[in-house]
C-alpha cells in the first residue's frame, strides 16, 4: 500500500467540501457519531440532506459564514492506497493557502461548477498548482445534476480547460462529470450519466501512479542534526542525521560536503542504529563519514559525481503571502530546510498575469502574487531548480524580526547566464 | 543487509515524523515532550529512539499529571523511561489548583482535563520550553485538522486559527519572538489505525488498559461506560456493572470512558478499529461532546 496526497481547489460554491464530505461517506469513512452529529445539525435547519460539507468545515467561522478558511487535513483508506486530502479554500484572498496545499500534493482535483464553467479561480488554481509541481490533474465537473448531465456542458468546458493544459504544458489532465451531492461517480459510478464510460473519481485517484515512486534525481542530503553522544562507550562517535531528499546513498561513496567542498567517504549509512548498505529517499539515515571534516546543520552531502548549484545569487518564482507588498532591496531570510540564511531580493523582474499567463513588467509583490525576482545571500546556499528537483528547488522567505513566513519561493535558475534580461525602461534605438 | 526497496507507507509516515522530531532538535533550544501515557505519546517515543540513538533524546518527557490516572499507566510511565535512560518531568494539575487557588471541579465526574491547560503553561513558564511537542493527530477531530505541525503560539498559549503561518512543503518554520512558543505535532499526518498498525510493526509494549479485562463500570445516561474510581462522585441512582473493557484513549480517568471489547492484543484491537463505526473521541471523550466546537475554544485557550 501506498500513499497518495491531493488538494482540491476551485472556487467558493464549486462544493469543494461537500466532494470531500462524498468521498469519505461512499468510501465507509465515516463513523456513526459524527454522522449523528450532522443529522442533528440537519434537523436542527430543516433541510432534507445531511450536509456534508460540514465534515471538512472545522472552524466556527466557516459553518457560521458557510466557506472554508484554512486549509484542512483528512484521511481516508482504502484497501489500495492511504489517502491525504487537502482541502484549499477557494476564496481569492486565501490563495496563499492553496498553495501550501498545493506544495504537498501528488495530484490537483481542479472543481468546476458545470453551471459556470472555466472561470478565473480554475486559471489560478490550475496555475498555482503546476506552478508548485504538480503534474497529475483531474478535472472535476459537478453539479451536472443542475444541468440535466447534458454531455455537451461537459464536453464545452472540457474544451475550455484544454487551453488552460496547452498553455501550461499539463501531461495528465483526466476529466470526470460527477455530482457530489448526490455521489454520481464520486466513489460509485452514475447510473445518470449513460454517456460517459471512464472511470469514478475514487477509481482514479486509487489507480493513478505515484510521483514519489519514480526517483530519478541525484542525491540529495541535507544535515539535520548532529549526533554526538560522547558516552564512556561511543567517545567519538559523529553521526549526521537527515532526511535523504533524492536518489540513493550508499557505503563507500565518495562524497563532497557544501558549501565548504570538503572530500570523504560515507563510511556507516545507519536507519534505526542498524547498519545498511544503502538508502533512498525519503528515507531519515545517520551518515557516519571517514574524515575529521566540519560539517553543520544545514550543510549538504553529496557525492563526488553529483552537481549542486552552490551560489549566493539566484532567480526564484515566489508567492508572496505578507500583507506588506515586497519591494526590491528588502532584507529577509532565506530558510532551505535546515539551512537559514540571511538575503535581500535585489530586483523584482516580472509579475505573471494570471488570466493570460503571461510576465508584465512590476516593482513591487503584494499578497497573492507570483513575481520573478532575483535574490542575494549572505552565505552560499546549496540548491537545485525547483523543475528539476521539488525537494532541493523549494525554500520559503521569513521575516528576520516577526518570524512570519513571507513567501514560498522556487529556485529558477542558478546559472547567471541564465538569468532574465532586464526589460530597459526606455526602448533602446540604434541605427 | 537490506537493499533499497519500495518504501511502505508506514515507513514515509515514520519518515516524516522522524524528519520533523530532528528539526525541532536543530531550530529550538528547549524543547520539551509532552507524555501522557497515552498511545500516541508512546509512539512518539518509539520515533524519537529513531531519530536520536546512539545519543540521548535532546528533551526531557513532561507529564501533566491529572491526579485522575489509571494506575496502570503511572507504572508504565515509570518502567518506559526507566528503559529509555531519559529524563521526565511531572507537574501535577492538583499543586496548580492549590497554588493558582483554582477552583476544583464539581459534579459527578470531575474531569481536570481543561485544568491541565494551567499546568502545562506553568511548568512552560519555569523552564522556558520554546516547543512541544505532542502526540495530536489531525484525524482525531475538526480543528485539529486545521493545525499546522508547527503550530506558533502566543505568550498565553493560544492558537489563532486565522493567524497560522503556511506550511510549505516540508520546510518548517520555528522562528518566534520572545515569549512565544511552538507545539509541534510529528504523527500529524496518521490515524489512529496507522498508529496501532505502527504499534504492531514495531512490537511496542503498552499499557494494559488498552487490552480488554474485567472492569467495574458506571453506565452514563449516554450509555458510554466509564471505569470506577475514586474520583466520581456517584449516587444512589448510578448503575454499576462489571464488564469486559478497554480503553481507546487514555486522559483524565473521570471524563474517558471504556468500550466493551475482547480484544486482548493489537491483532485484536486493528481488527476491531476496521470494523469500528465509531470515532475515537466520539467513543471516549464525553468533554469533546459538551459543544460542537469544544475543542477549537479549548486549543484558542492555550490546550494541547
Amino acid at each position: 500500500m501506498d500513499i497518495l496526497r491531493f488538494i482540491t481547489c476551485g472556487s467558493v460554491d464549486d462544493g469543494k467540501s461537500t466532494l470531500i464530505g462524498r468521498l469519505l461517506y461512499d468510501s465507509d469513512s465515516v463513523s456513526l457519531d459524527v454522522l449523528a452529529t450532522l443529522e442533528k445539525k440537519r434537523s436542527a435547519t430543516n433541510s432534507t440532506d445531511v450536509d456534508l460539507a460540514l465534515l471538512t468545515d472545522g472552524l466556527k467561522a466557516e459553518r457560521e459564514q458557510g466557506i472554508t478558511i484554512d486549509v484542512a487535513h483528512k484521511y481516508f483508506t482504502t484497501p489500495r492506497r492511504k489517502f491525504i486530502i487537502t482541502d484549499a479554500p477557494g476564496h481569492v484572498q486565501y490563495t496563499r493557502n492553496m498553495v501550501t496545499g498545493a506544495s504537498n500534493a501528488d495530484l490537483a482535483i481542479v472543481l468546476v461548477d458545470a453551471r459556470q464553467g472555466v472561470i478565473e479561480q480554475t486559471r489560478r488554481h490550475t496555475l498555482l498548482a503546476s506552478l508548485l509541481g504538480i503534474r497529475q490533474f483531474v478535472l472535476a465537473i459537478n453539479k451536472l445534476d443542475l444541468v440535466g448531465y447534458d454531455e455537451a456542458v461537459f464536453q464545452k468546458i472540457v474544451a475550455d480547460y484544454q487551453e488552460i493544459a496547452e498553455q501550461l504544458k499539463l501531461a495528465h489532465v483526466v476529466a470526470i462529470p460527477l455530482s457530489a451531492l448526490h455521489g454520481d461517480n464520486v466513489v460509485k459510478r452514475s447510473k445518470h450519466i449513460g454517456w460517459y464510460h471512464g472511470p469514478s473519481l475514487l477509481e482514479h485517484l486509487e489507480s493513478v501512479p505515484v510521483p514519489a515512486d519514480a526517483n530519478p534525481h541525484e542525491p540529495r542530503f541535507q544535515v539535520q542534526y548532529v549526533i554526538r553522544p560522547q558516552t564512556e562507550e561511543l567517545p567519538d562517535y559523529r553521526g549526521y542525521a537527515g532526511r535523504i531528499q533524492s536518489g540513493t546513498y550508499s557505503v563507500g561513496d565518495r562524497v563532497r560536503v557544501w558549501p565548504s567542498g570538503l572530500e570523504t567517504v560515507i563510511d556507516v549509512i545507519e536507519v534505526d542504529q542498524r547498519a545498511v548498505a544503502s538508502a533512498t529517499a525519503p528515507q531519515g539515515v545517520v551518515l557516519s563519514l571517514r574524515d575529521d571534516v566540519d560539517v553543520s546543520r544545514g550543510d549538504t552531502i553529496v557525492p563526488i559525481t553529483a552537481h549542486p548549484a552552490v551560489v549566493r545569487e539566484l532567480e526564484a518564482t515566489l508567492c508572496w503571502m505578507d500583507e506588506r507588498p515586497l519591494r526590491a532591496g528588502r532584507k529577509l531570510l532565506v530558510q532551505h530546510h535546515a539551512a537559514v540564511v540571511k538575503a535581500s531580493v535585489t530586483t523584482i523582474l516580472q509579475k505573471t498575469d494570471i488570466e493570460t499567463f503571461e510576465s508584465q513588467g512590476t516593482d513591487e509583490a503584494k499578497l497573492n502574487d507570483i513575481v520573478r525576482v532575483r535574490l542575494k545571500t549572505a552565505l552560499p546556499l546549496v540548491v537545485d531548480e525547483y523543475r528539476q528537483n521539488r525537494a532541493t528547488g523549494a525554500f520559503i522567505l521569513v521575516d528576520e524580526q516577526t518570524g512570519a513566513t513571507l513567501a514560498a519561493g522556487l529556485v529558477a535558475a542558478t546559472d547567471p547566464e541564465y538569468f532574465t534580461q532586464e526589460v530597459p525602461v526606455e526602448p533602446i534605438f540604434s541605427i | 543487509m537490506p537493499t533499497p526497496h519500495h518504501l511502505d507507507y508506514l515507513d514515509r509516515l515514520e519518515a516524516e515524523a522522524i524528519h520533523i522530531l530532528r528539526e525541532v532538535a536543530g531550530q529550538f533550544e528547549r524543547p520539551a515532550l509532552l507524555f501522557s501515557g497515552g498511545k500516541d505519546s508512546i509512539a512518539l517515543t518509539r520515533l524519537a529512539e529513531k531519530a536520536f540513538r546512539p545519543g540521548k533524546f535532546p528533551f526531557p518527557l513532561v507529564h501533566i499529571d491529572t491526579g485522575h490516572n489509571f494506575e496502570e499507566i503511572i507504572s508504565y510511565r515509570d518502567k518506559l523511561v526507566a528503559s529509555l535512560g531519559e529524563k521526565l518531568i511531572v507537574r501535577k494539575v492538583e499543586d496548580t489548583i492549590r497554588e493558582r487557588g483554582l477552583h476544583e471541579p464539581g459534579g459527578k465526574y470531575p474531569s481536570r482535563n481543561p485544568l491541565q491547560t494551567y499546568t502545562l503553561l506553568d511548568v512552560i513558564e519555569e523552564f522556558e520550553f520554546d516547543a512541544c511537542i505532542g502526540g495530536a493527530r489531525r484525524d482525531e477531530e475538526k480543528a485539529r485538522a486545521k493545525e499546522r505541525i508547527f503550530s506558533v503560539r502566543d505568550d498565553f498559549g493560544q492558537w489563532d486559527p486565522k493567524r497560522q503561518r503556511p506550511e510549505l512543503w516540508n520546510i518548517y518554520n520555528g522562528r518566534i519572538q520572545k515569549g512565544e512558543n511552538v507545539r509541534v505535532f510529528p504523527i500529524s499526518n496518521w490515524t489512529e489505525l496507522d498508529v496501532w498498525n505502527y504499534i504492531q510493526r514495531e512490537k511496542i509494549e503498552l499499557p494494559e488498559i488498552y487490552f480488554s479485562h474485567e472492569r467495574q463500570c458506571v453506565v452514563l445516561p449516554s450509555g458510554q461506560l466509564l471505569g470506577l474510581s475514586e474520583h466520581l462522585n456517584l449516587d444512589d441512582t448510578d448503575e454499576i456493572v462489571n464488564r469486559r473493557v478497554r480503553f481507546r484513549t487514555v486522559g483524565d480517568s473521570t471524563c474517558t470512558a471504556a468500550v466493551e471489547s475482547d480484544a486482548s492484543s493489537v491483532d485484536d484491537i486493528i481488527q476491531d478499529l476496521l470494523l469500528a463505526k465509531v470515532s475515537e473521541r466520539g467513543a471516549t471523550r464525553l468533554d469533546d461532546n459538551l459543544s460542537e466546537t469544544g475543542m477549537e475554544d479549548r486549543k484558542r485557550n492555550g490546550y494541547f
